[in-house]
């Protein structure tokens, strides 16, 4: 046959798509000398101008970071760290004072957005999206903060919360992910240098999608971002993350921690779409993505919600995890992980269920190509307590080419006789029948994979927030139109 | 000028040869059908017109409106309006029948210089094409052939040949495995795209879909060549005295 594409070339070609969003801006960064000491910690809190209890939290991390060891039970690899050759904190160097409006940002740094495919200016006046933007480890420009300040709902960077608002920081910092959890949480907390802080008040409903994107730009400047949200009695609110970064060579540690604390029948959605970078075809470079995300189901009926599309990185290591304390709450689990080349994913969820008739669903699309390993890795534990339980779990894993792998490793574990659990898993691969089936109705090889694979994903992609559904395609390079929703 | 010119066309599989010189001229407006035991090579010549690629074409060569068929891509065949309803239609979970379709009408459309049809015109012309066929709305929000039973998937197939309006269809027994009711369905679908400006390849075992789709040609298939072509009597009188009287002639 003269037909000189193989059916697994498209493929190939498809997923072989160099990273579109590699640049470096030229920005002067201020960054600490490397390594990491007391003293280094002190001069982050220093040029924080932090609180002291900030200041002693910070060190008792540290002291306790240096009595563990970094876990290596996850399915993945890679050449032991340096700490001590990593810069702990960089900041842009022209937002030594903050700027009062976008006006006064760097224009450099506005067109590092603008490429990114998101120019704040646009987002806020036509999208209705607060914008909380980390360059490095400062904030840029948080935006819409007084309509939200209206309904009494703080959205702010980290540092600022911790100057502002310090009480609420002391009371909750910790309170789900402490500083003893995990060796990256751990050095976490000693040096995390900015993130988003989010409270919605009693009975409040947040009326946007409260949105936070993060780049990594310094040359061998680890990330340590920290964020907290909090919602009160009955509120709701919906966050989007979303990240992207520059080309690089050397691989980028980022370890960050996320904390969601939901009370009585309260709500926290909080959307994810990673796109750092991954590595070049060799398996060169990429962001180190160790991350500990884990909600407080509190209060009765509350409902925390995480999904995530995870396409980027070299490594990948998170779990967002929900603690069901209050009767009647509700964990979800939503994920597509993505590996090609020789990207390496471990990740999953940890449901705990301790409340009432709590419930939890996980719902994992594993999409493994090129040389890529994911594994799903997943607990679901039921305690004595949580009489009337129900966990619902799914694990799909899609095989694109004969050289990736996907493993899936459940845990389960039930001290409740009362608990329901169900646990369905697949593996299948992208055939040459749907291929050919696509092609022979007029699509091309690219736009076949797409649609399988956006088939495939389905599931999570109707969990997503409209604007990240966007995102998502682009990611994916997959028509999300007509079947969204 | 004829619309499909089949010369002298070998192919084979894994180097062993399945057609070993087929001659095809099928002219616009016509319907063909082509007969055959199994392993005679139908399915293969059907499969080799769409372009899949594990077959391999030795010798011989393909015009589909005096264009070399065989350089062209499945998908630029597709474009040119050469459709193939398949034997077993293949799953594609998540992903609507109507999402599918517009896709594929859309991929031939702009193929064409045509405006890409938006949601809503491509609703409206389904829902047209669906009565054509007797079929049920709710057919289009179903994933594309997911839980389907047979019968269904044949019909899907035929409603995609009716929305895709090909110039040259290739039914790949599309009749294997459907009830009376489903192939008269399936036949009245055929019959009502039966038009001057295109023509229909069906491909068969059994003469029965024939008794519904009168052709205006039958060939017989046997070991990898056409051993008898005639009108639709040729189909009765098969049915009458089977295929191994023929096989028997061919081995002769």
């Amino acid at each position: 046959m003269p037909n000189p594409t193989s059916q697994s070339t498209p493929i190939e070609e498809l997923v072989s798509q160099e990273y579109k969003w590699g640049f470096v801006t030229d920005v002067e960064a201020d960054v600490v000398p490397k390594g990491l000491n007391e003293d280094i910690i002190r001069m982050i809190s220093a040029k924080k101008h932090e609180p002291e209890f900030m200041l002693e939290w910070r060190l008792k991390a540290y002291r306790h970071w240096l009595t563990m060891e970094e876990p290596r039970w996850a399915n993945v690899s890679y050449p032991p760290i340096d700490y001590q050759d990593i810069s702990y904190y960089a900041a842009p160097k022209t937002l030594k004072s903050r700027p009062k409006s976008l006006d006064e940002v760097d224009p450099e740094i506005l067109r590092t957005y603008e490429k990114l495919g998101i120019p704040l200016r646009e987002q806020e006046i036509l999208a209705g999206v607060a914008v909380d933007a980390v360059f490095d480890s400062v904030s840029v420009a948080t935006t819409m903060k007084e309509k939200l300040a209206e309904l009494g709902i703080i959205f702010c960077s980290f540092s600022e919360a911790v100057q502002e608002h310090p009480e609420l920081v002391e009371k909750y910092l910790g309170t789900v992910v402490p500083y003893t959890d995990n060796f990256f949480a751990a050095l976490n907390s000693a040096v995390f240098s900015d993130g988003s802080f989010c409270y919605v008040p009693k009975g409040v409903r947040c009326p946007v999608e409260l949105s936070t994107y993060f780049r990594i730009n310094a040359k061998d400047t680890g990330q340590f971002e920290r964020t907290l949200i909090i919602a009160d009695d009955g509120a709701y609110v919906s966050y989007l993350e979303g990240c992207t970064a520059p080309m690089r060579d050397s691989n980028q540690l980022h370890a960050a921690v996320v904390e969601l604390i939901a009370h009585d029948n309260a709500t926290i959605k909080y959307s994810t779409v990673q796109n750092w970078y991954p590595g070049d075809k060799e398996g060169k470079g990429g962001i180190y993505n160790f991350v500990t995300k884990r909600g407080k189901c509190l209060g009765v009926n509350s409902k925390i919600s995480w999904t995530q599309v995870e396409t980027g990185s070299a490594i990948t290591w998170k779990y967002p995890s929900c603690l069901l304390i209050g009767d009647g709450s509700v964990g979800e689990f939503y994920s597509v992980a993505i590996t090609n080349h020789y990207q390496q994913a471990d990740t999953g969820t940890k449901m705990i269920h301790i409340g009432k008739n709590t419930r939890s669903t996980i719902v994992s699309k594993g999409i493994s190509a090129g040389y890529g390993q994911n594994t799903y890795r997943g607990m679901v534990k039921i305690m004595k307590s949580a009489e009337g339980a129900r966990n619902y779990s799914q694990c799909d894993s899609m095989l694109i080419g004969d050289k990736c792998g996907a493993h899936t490793v459940p845990y389960l574990e039930v001290r409740n006789s009362t608990a329901q659990i169900e646990h369905e898993a697949s593996t299948s691969k992208i055939g040459e029948d749907q291929i050919f089936y696509c092609r022979q109705r007029g699509l091309s090889s690219e736009d076949a994979v797409s649609m399988i694979v956006h088939g495939f994903c389905k599931e999570v992609f109707r969990e997503l927030p409209m604007e990240f559904a966007v995102e998502a395609q682009k990611l994916l390079g997959i028509s999300l139109e007509g079947s969204v929703g | 000028m004829a619309l499909l010119e089949i010369k002298n066309l070998h192919a084979s599989v894994a180097g062993r040869e399945i057609l070993r010189g087929i001659d095809l001229v099928m002219e616009a407006g016509e319907v063909h059908a082509i007969m055959g035991p199994n392993g005679s090579g139908k399915s293969t010549l059907a499969q080799v017109l769409a372009g899949r690629d594990t077959y391999e074409v030795t010798e011989g060569e393909i015009l589909y409106d005096g264009k070399n068929l065989l350089e062209l891509d499945p998908e630029e065949r597709a474009r040119e309006g050469v459709f193939m309803a398949f034997q077993y239609p293949v799953e594609i979970p998540g992903i609507s029948n109507s999402y599918f379709l517009r896709a594929a009408l859309n991929a031939v459309r702009k193929h064409r210089g045509l405006e890409e049809l938006d949601a809503m015109d491509f609703l409206a012309l389904a829902r047209e094409k669906l009565k054509l066929l007797d079929m049920d709305p709710t057919f289009l929000n179903r994933a594309v052939n997911v839980g389907f039973s047979g019968g269904e998937k044949k019909r899907n197939e035929i409603l995609q040949m009716a929305v895709l309006e090909p110039r040259l269809a290739i039914l790949d027994e599309t009749d294997s495995g459907l009830d009376i009711d489903a192939l008269k369905i399936v036949a009245n679908g055929v019959n009502a795209m039966r038009a001057p400006e295109r023509a229909i390849l069906v491909v068969t075992h059994y003469q029965r879909l024939l008794n519904y789709i009168v052709p205006d040609r039958v060939h017989v298939l046997a070991g990898g060549r056409i051993v008898r072509s005639g009108d639709a009597r040729l189909a009765e009188e098969l049915e009458l005295s089977g295929y191994a009287s023929l096989e028997a002639e061919v081995a002769a």
